[in-house]
């Protein structure tokens, strides 16, 4: 099919028109490349704000879960291969007669690779924090203690030889630190699910907003979808339009709510650092450690707004494919 | 290129607002969509468009029958296809521009390849100053010719045009029917829904006569 007689009658027509005859010579200001659905209106701010907000708490709730398992991490490594061996000063007994026996008796254990009896003077100190420094403790029942380090591959001998050293030494008891790791491993590990259930719930919550917002939106731009079918756009194409929409809006949404987040963490670990003298400070850095989720961290913060956005994305597409097999 | 035996449609459970539609419209041809107002000529559009199933009868479309249609090629013969409405149906954020563009846009073209054709488009249905316009800020002969210029732009093999000289002056109307006539003899079948009969008077063609919701063709 040929073109139209409308160029030649063009050119004859209106001469102040000729200026726009050149694609190069459009209007500086004229719009050509708009979505083809609306972006900027109030339902969609609103949706931005819902998004930045649960893409916060998501966040949160992710660098929490990171700082738990990190700090669990540290608990684990540093004692859960070692064991202690208290002996209790009794005025009828030897102490260091005791202490001797015992360290005898743990290293005939195969699996206890290293025994260090802890020096008097050492074991004062770890009382220092309650009792206050340069008190003679001379006077004082303090119990003495041996620090054994377990070899990790062997430890099934540990019950039998607990109760040795209950018989051959009764002032002596064997603390196993391994069940207070698995109680606090247990902790941590329950606050490291809930962190990941409240981030997937978060981004359900996120899903099932978009998809609101989208079906509101297909309701709104029905006449627009309906003249987009009728000069030839597939479903496909409209959906793809919806999807970007919704795309750019999650992004906008989750790209706030991640910067908040990250500024959020990285306010927290400033004032953790300047209270970092008081004992409550001290208590939560044992806990929890210093509360610094790193670069990962803060990668992982990125990682659940780009989710959000994919999310929105994906989500506007399934619900607007859903409304026009619907339409149909 | 469309025929339509025995179509009738209802909505609902209503009383048939179309009955028994028989006639066909063939590759280059021209005729007139007339009757009163509300006899049911865009409903008739409509049908063809797919936009609505008939409730009984056969409608065969290029050579198919719509019935039987995959969604894919549904949207193929929709391009095959230019509709200017009665009400425009221009998408209100978009710029004239922007709104004409809109079949060519769907196809997936870029659009510096399409942005000429467009421009001088719009310069010959007298919207060269208007093109970066809403709709909002349009008057009805300006949305008619942007509604116009839009069907135009994809060249269809089929036009569609519900009342296109409604709101335009006598001059443009007389401009527009040429250019009707014009696509006519370039091979586009052109189906003008119209109850103005000095417009059916300037340019003698078969009239598809709509009636208490029967068809007649009034050659």
């Amino acid at each position: 099919m040929s073109t139209p007689d409308w160029r030649a009658e063009a050119a004859e027509r209106e001469d102040e028109e000729e200026r726009f005859a050149e694609p190069e010579r459009l209007p500086s200001n004229l719009r050509r490349d708009q979505p083809l659905v609306p972006v900027d209106s109030v339902a969609g701010r609103a949706l931005v704000v819902v998004i930045a907000i649960l893409t916060f708490l998501a966040a949160l709730s992710a660098g929490a879960a990171l700082l738990t398992a990190r700090a669990s991490e540290q608990w684990r490594g540093a004692v859960a291969n070692e064991m202690t061996i208290q002996v209790r000063p009794d005025p009828r007994r030897n102490i260091e007669a005791d202490l001797a026996r015992a360290v005898a008796l743990a290293r005939a254990v195969p699996s206890v690779a290293e025994v260090r009896a802890m020096p008097r003077a050492e074991s004062d100190r770890l009382l220092e924090p309650w009792l206050g420094a340069g008190l003679d403790l001379i006077e004082l029942p303090v119990p003495r203690l041996i620090v054994l380090r377990l070899n990790a591959a062997v430890a099934n001998d540990l019950v039998a030889f607990s109760q040795t050293l209950r018989r051959e030494v009764p002032s002596a008891t064997l603390d196993d630190h391994r069940l207070w790791v698995r109680r606090l491993s247990t902790m941590a590990n329950t606050i490291i699910l809930a962190g990941v259930a409240i981030v997937m719930l978060v981004l359900a919550a996120a899903a099932l907003a978009v998809a609101f917002a989208t079906r509101g939106a297909m309701a709104g731009s029905r006449d627009s979808v309906e003249v987009l079918h009728l000069v030839g756009a597939d479903d496909e194409f409209i959906a793809r339009e919806f999807q970007n929409r919704f795309i750019t809006l999650g992004l906008k949404g989750g790209g706030a709510g991640g910067l908040a987040a990250v500024v959020a963490i990285a306010l927290l670990g400033w004032l953790s650092s300047a209270w970092s003298a008081t004992p409550e400070a001290d208590q939560l850095q044992a806990m929890f450690g210093a509360f610094e989720i790193g670069w990962s961290g803060y990668g992982v913060v990125v990682l659940v707004a780009i989710i959000v956005a994919a999310i929105a994305g994906l989500v506007s597409r399934v619900t607007v494919r859903h409304y026009l097999r619907a339409m149909s | 290129m469309v025929r339509f035996e025995n179509v009738g449609l209802r909505y609902g459970m209503g009383p048939e607002v179309l009955k028994d539609i028989n006639f066909s419209i063939a590759p280059r041809s021209f005729q007139y969509l007339t009757g009163p107002s509300g006899a049911g000529k865009t409903t008739l559009i409509r049908l063809v468009l797919m936009a609505l199933k008939p409730t009984r009868g056969l409608v065969h479309l290029f050579g198919q029958d719509v019935s039987r249609l995959e969604a894919a090629t549904l949207t193929d013969f929709r391009r095959k296809m230019g509709v200017v409405f009665q009400d425009f149906r221009l998408l209100d954020h978009l710029t004239v521009y922007e709104n004409v563009a809109l079949p060519l846009r769907v196809l997936g073209k870029e659009e510096a390849g399409y942005r000429a054709e467009v421009v001088e488009l719009l310069r010959w249905v007298g919207l060269g100053e208007r093109m970066h316009a809403v709709p909002s800020v349009l008057s009805g002969g300006e949305k008619q010719r942007a509604a116009i210029a839009r069907a135009l732009i994809a060249r269809p093999q089929l036009l569609l045009a519900d009342e296109p000289t409604g709101n335009v002056d006598p001059g443009l109307g007389r401009r527009l029917l040429r250019l009707f006539m014009e696509l006519q003899t370039l091979g586009t079948a052109v189906v003008i829904a119209t109850h103005d009969l000095a417009l059916m008077e300037q340019y003698d063609a078969p009239r598809l006569v709509l009636a208490d919701g029967h068809l007649h063709v009034d050659a």
